[in-house]
């Protein structure tokens, strides 16, 4: 399926989120995940099922003011 | 000390990590600055990018509390779900809750700003709501469950130092317990010793360390500046007067009489 990871349109296997995050080579970063806005912890990633054309925002630590 | 959601700090002086010229600067900056919080941010990272989890490994080593903050987001629910994010990321109930209002002057949106602390307050985050100097608003703030404010002392990165003293000191007398940490706009480190001069719990400063020619001495000339507007805070300053009062004796004086 597609979806849109971080604004660009990528194709994935994964059904679940983890699985999909795994996939695209975030797997044991530490990242924070958002599917279609709502926020999405570590531990509902596994359970977290994707569809076609959801949006995924997978944030890391940045600097900031 | 300096007492911000039950957690006592010594330095008063708060330093965003951003905009500075590499990662060997800003540790030694933070060194310099003496600062005990740090604000930190989220950003989108690529599969095979590695910025992040390095800037990370540098915060961590360096035991400092850090302060994560919700910039860019421009409504209500994207600050809400930046702040689980940065929670999940940083291990911290701490947020630096920023709703940017307009674009030119990254003015506070006052309205979803206290609708996301509402929010956020209620789900258990201490929240640090960067806010302007309104009165009405801070008191919206307080009502929202907020503990500590942050008003603005000038837009982000201007570096023009406190633009409204009258409300600034007025905002610092109706809220006179509450940590009060001058956020934003500050230029030189005699802007920095005026505000904590106010009566201001602290300021958080960014650009004006992290952009100077040499941030590592601009974050101790901070931290200097910051100590002595304290101390002086303390120490009570006379009130300015409008005509002049001689500080030399005049009982005894020559020629006089």
């Amino acid at each position: 399926m597609r979806i849109l990871v971080n604004g660009v349109w990528r194709e994935t296997a994964g059904r679940e989120l983890a699985a999909a995050l795994e996939e695209l080579g975030y797997g044991s970063r530490l990242v924070s995940t958002a599917v279609n806005g709502e926020f999405v912890s570590l531990e509902e990633r596994a359970r977290t099922a994707l569809a076609d054309g959801d949006r995924l925002e997978v944030l890391a630590p940045m600097q900031g003011g | 000390m300096l007492r911000l959601y039950g957690t006592e700090l010594a330095s008063r002086l708060l330093l965003g990590t951003a905009r500075y010229p590499s990662p060997a600067v800003l540790t030694e900056a933070i060194r310099a600055a003496r600062a005990e919080v740090v604000t930190v941010s989220l950003r989108r990272e690529g599969a095979g990018e590695r910025a992040g989890q390095g800037f990370w490994s540098i915060i961590r080593a360096l035991g400092v509390r850090v302060l994560p903050n919700t910039a860019g987001c421009h409504t209500v629910k994207e600050a809400v779900t930046t702040a689980h994010m940065a929670r999940e990321v940083f291990a911290t109930p701490w947020v630096k809750l920023e709703v940017i209002g307009e674009d030119d002057t990254l003015q506070p949106d006052v309205f979803a700003l206290t609708e996301a602390a509402r929010i956020l307050c209620a789900e258990g985050f201490e929240v640090f709501p960067y806010t302007t100097e309104d009165l009405v608003v801070a008191d919206r703030l307080l009502a929202a469950g907020c503990r500590v404010l942050m008003p603005w002392g000038a837009p982000i990165g201007s570096g023009r130092g406190l633009n409204n003293l009258f409300a600034l000191t007025a905002l610092r007398a109706h809220f006179p317990t509450v940590p009060l940490i001058i956020d934003a706009g500050l230029g030189v480190p005699s802007h920095a010793a005026r505000a904590l001069e106010l009566g201001f719990d602290a300021v958080l400063v960014n650009t004006a360390i992290a952009q100077a020619t040499d941030p590592v001495a601009m974050a101790a000339a901070f931290a200097q500046a910051v100590a002595a507007g304290h101390a002086a805070r303390l120490a009570g300053p006379i009130e300015p007067r409008d005509f002049a009062a001689p500080s030399t004796p005049v009982v005894g004086q020559a020629f006089r009489g």
